[in-house]
């Protein structure tokens, strides 16, 4: 068979840092290529070298045997290379048809535009994808997540894109739409264009990759075809190692419940949610991107209020209407975007880690210095920052070093109960390591977590128990005993799609 | 001291000084060049040092420096006020009707101040929680104030004030009182906002509101908290502004908006929020002053201090921009 795009030795540093070593990597027509790997393992940067985004450092491309250079997207454009992004670049304000034919609009005479000929391309374009009830003349800020990414094929489509690369396209979509997407997939596939598809989604790579590749660290660890390997020779392929050891899972009796909700309701993000949490229990809530478990854990830490249920502390039925009622029942949350929602990165680390704290350490309206000065000091030593002291200001260190920082902020509060959401989202495997760790060292000393992930093998790693949302409902509770990828994965996809994949 | 691996070893004196230098850099900086101002002028020209015309640099500017440590805090938040040079002149001419009216002498400075607090709350009201971009809000407060000045006062100067309601011609030990309200109030938020919890507040929140939000910090009220305490320094500045001179002028001082706002930014508060000290912004009202005096002394045209000025500020801009990048 032929390859349309074959990458050889394909390196790429950024700074001192090498995020792409010596890395190979071809599509064939017809084909549906899996990317795989790790949250920094170097996909997305494979991605943006083939889209032209970025240059590689070193390596070489070819396209049908020629090798190509591009630098800039409009290139790998004309080589026809399209790239369906997980953020959708669509302009909002312009019709479906003015979208897809946007910059290469079918010209009449004197080059104004063919708006009729422009409209019944796209008619055809969408008729193609089976997508009958999109009106071409719709705006596009009014369409679904759905719709919108198959006006982004399309307009794939109409530069007669022959190498499609999709960035994770099911991780927005609710389930009908992402069955129906994977149609639209096979579709490209059987007319011939090669389709690198990066998920995260295991049911959805064996159910539609020919082949599978795994990059681990900017190295390529091996390609696979989809017959030759099973779901946990690709876990341990990604993460490099048997997760056993990744996690150190410290068996801690549980004690008592110490956080309980019941039938928690917050407005149609979060539906009656039951959950406990007992000290020195460490439950992961798995589910999808959008499944509510964000929206869950902002719930019981106040910021967005619940809006019916009961929430339980100690036994004790509790109002949490905000943060700060939150903390001084013990609750603490350590929140998913790090630079978003946990650091004020201008700020020194001391002076970060008492923020949730300067009512308790001040007096006389004024902060006490001292107490701010051993409490960073302490941190640091605990946590093991790497910095030169509780001066440095907290935007200079390290992802995994800023995380740390989060966390000690809030372990300064003395939390019993903590709420962890994506505890190590983006941070490299030493750091990893070490919030393990530490997390392990505080369900010993009795506290409660309550671990939102993403990754699946952090959650079966970590987690006691596992509860997993699906469309804001918590729809299964599995104990650590009986957890495998397979069990909480259905549970996270609903019936449908594990019906759907299976054929 | 236990030897953890993490901790760095006691930093040296000098390496103390450079960090210093290196966190309050454009305070440095701009106490560097009025140095460098006042003595390179002072050689060219002595009368420059004398002692009238220090009073005139640092006494007659005081007020601005005043209306500036609000507005650093407005912009520490991420907002802008154009409406406190209009809100100056309002308040002065508030204050010289009570006096020229037979009201007690502290209702004629109080007033001002309340009255200051009410607008700039009902101000930060609008932006904290009908948001709309603070640039907006007081840009139509401007027109309001100005039009309402005229209207009220038919543009007629209040004369014949009280000698008692002079303030500002007050001297203690030789010194100007507008010095010892600049001085004063200058340490007192400078301390306030480096440690209590309301100013470490406001630099959480002009920092990353998100994170300010999750630890229990209420963005909105700080926001009007802010506002109020902004108009008690616009208040205060209205009263030393219009007690300068024997009569107060009801017109609206032309681009003392500016002038402050020029005086936050020199000194170094980021324009995009979340860094800056009063310190920095005093020093630069009174290098503000010490310029244009100095224009004066070496003969050069007052039209040359905008310019100047201008470039200082891009120059402060650009300097902020390009530090801003190792937090990000």
């Amino acid at each position: 068979m032929t390859c349309l795009l074959e990458l050889s030795n394909i390196s790429k540093s950024f700074a001192h840092v090498r995020v792409l070593e010596r890395v190979d990597f071809d599509v064939r027509a017809g084909e549906v290529h899996a990317l795989m790997g790790e949250n920094g393992a170097g996909k997305s940067t494979l991605i943006k070298i083939v889209a032209g985004v970025i240059a590689p450092s070193g390596g070489e491309m070819r396209i049908d045997g020629e090798a190509v250079r591009f630098s800039s997207p409009k290139e790998a454009n004309a080589r026809g290379i399209a790239t369906v992004y997980q953020e959708m670049l669509l302009f909002p304000d312009l019709t479906v048809a003015e979208n897809i034919f946007l910059g290469h609009a079918p010209r009449g005479p004197f080059g104004a535009i063919d708006w009729s000929a422009m409209r019944s391309k796209a008619r055809a374009l969408l008729d193609s994808l089976d997508s009958h009830d999109l009106d071409v003349d719709t705006v596009v800020g009014t369409l679904s997540v759905a719709n919108r990414q198959r006006v982004e094929i399309a307009k794939a489509l109409s530069q007669d894109a022959r190498i499609v690369i999709m960035d994770e396209p099911t991780a927005a979509l609710a389930e009908t739409d992402a069955k129906r997407l994977l149609d639209i997939v096979r579709r490209l596939r059987d007319r011939g264009v090669g389709i690198i598809y990066v998920s995260h989604r295991m049911a959805e790579i064996f159910a539609i990759a020919d082949r599978i590749t795994v990059l681990r660290d900017g190295m390529m660890i091996g390609t696979r075809n989809r017959g030759d390997v099973d779901q946990p020779t690709l876990v341990s392929m990604m993460v490099g190692r048997d997760i056993a050891q990744l996690y150190p899972k410290v068996d801690v009796e549980p004690g008592e419940v110490l956080l309980e909700a019941r039938d928690v309701c917050c407005g149609d993000r979060v539906s009656h949610a039951n959950l406990h949490v007992r000290a020195g229990e460490i439950v992961g809530v798995a589910g999808l991107i959008g499944a509510g478990r964000t929206e869950l854990a902002l719930t019981l830490f106040g910021i967005t209020p619940a809006t019916s249920g009961e929430i339980r502390i100690d036994g004790k039925p509790v109002t949490i209407a905000s943060p700060r009622e939150a903390r001084d029942l013990g609750i603490a949350y350590i929140p998913e975007d790090r630079g978003r929602q946990g650091l004020v990165k201008a700020e020194t680390i001391a002076q970060n880690i008492v923020h949730p704290i300067l009512d308790r350490i001040s007096r006389w309206f004024f902060v006490n210095l001292r107490t701010e000065r051993s409490l960073a000091a302490q941190s640091i030593k605990q946590l093991s920052i790497r910095t030169w002291g509780g001066e440095q200001i907290a935007g200079q260190l390290s992802g995994g070093n800023q995380q740390k920082v989060v966390v000690a902020k809030w372990l300064g509060t003395k939390p019993r109960i903590l709420i962890m959401d994506e505890p190590t989202r983006g941070i490299d495997v030493g750091a990893k390591a070490e919030i393990y760790a530490l997390m392990g060292k505080l369900a010993q000393e009795g506290i409660g977590i309550l671990m939102i992930s993403s990754e699946l093998p952090e959650i079966l790693g970590m987690s006691d128990r596992i509860m997993v949302m699906n469309e804001g409902k918590l729809v299964a509770e599995i104990p650590r005993a009986v957890a495998t990828l397979e069990s909480v994965g259905a549970a996270m996809t609903n019936v449908d799609r594990h019906q759907e994949t299976e054929r | 001291m236990s030897h953890s691996p993490t901790l760095a070893p006691q930093p040296s004196p000098a390496a103390a000084f450079l960090r210093f230098v290196r966190a309050y850099g454009q305070e440095t900086a701009v106490l560097v060049a009025l140095l460098v101002i006042v003595v390179a002028v002072s050689l060219i020209n002595p009368n420059y040092l004398g002692p009238t015309n220090i009073n005139n640099i640092v006494a007659g500017n005081a007020y601005v420096a005043v209306a500036a440590i609000g507005m650093t805090m407005i912009i520490l938040l991420g907002h802008i006020d154009v409406a406190v040079g209009a809100l100056i002149g309002v308040l002065a001419s508030i204050a010289g009707t009570l006096a020229v009216n037979g009201y007690p002498i502290w209702i004629a400075w109080l007033v001002p101040i309340l009255v200051g607090v009410c607008v700039e709350a009902i101000i930060g009201v609008l932006v904290a929680y009908a948001r709309i971009p603070a640039i907006v809000v007081t840009l139509g407060i401007v027109s309001i104030l100005k039009g309402g000045l005229i209207t009220v006062t038919q543009g007629v100067w209040i004369s014949n004030l009280p000698p008692d309601f002079l303030i500002a011609q007050f001297r203690l030990f030789g010194i100007p009182s507008p010095v010892y309200f600049m001085v004063g109030l200058t340490i007192a938020a400078g301390l306030w906002m480096r440690y209590a919890p309301f100013g470490r507040a406001i630099y959480a929140v002009g920092g990353n509101v998100e994170a300010a939000r999750t630890v229990g910090i209420r963005p909105e009220r700080l926001t009007v908290g802010v506002f109020a305490l902004h108009g008690m320094f616009a208040g205060i500045a209205a009263v030393l502004f219009g007690t300068q001179l024997q009569v107060i002028q009801s017109t609206v001082p032309n681009n003392l908006e500016l002038t402050i706002i020029t005086a936050s930014v020199i000194g170094g508060v980021s324009i995009v929020g979340g860094r800056g000290t009063v310190f920095g912004s005093t020093l630069a009202a009174i290098f503000f002053s010490a310029v244009s005096s100095a224009l004066v002394f070496l003969n050069i045209s007052a039209y040359w201090l905008r310019a100047v000025l201008g470039l200082l500020i891009l120059a402060t801009v650009l300097a902020d921009a390009m530090r801003r990048r190792q937090f990000h």
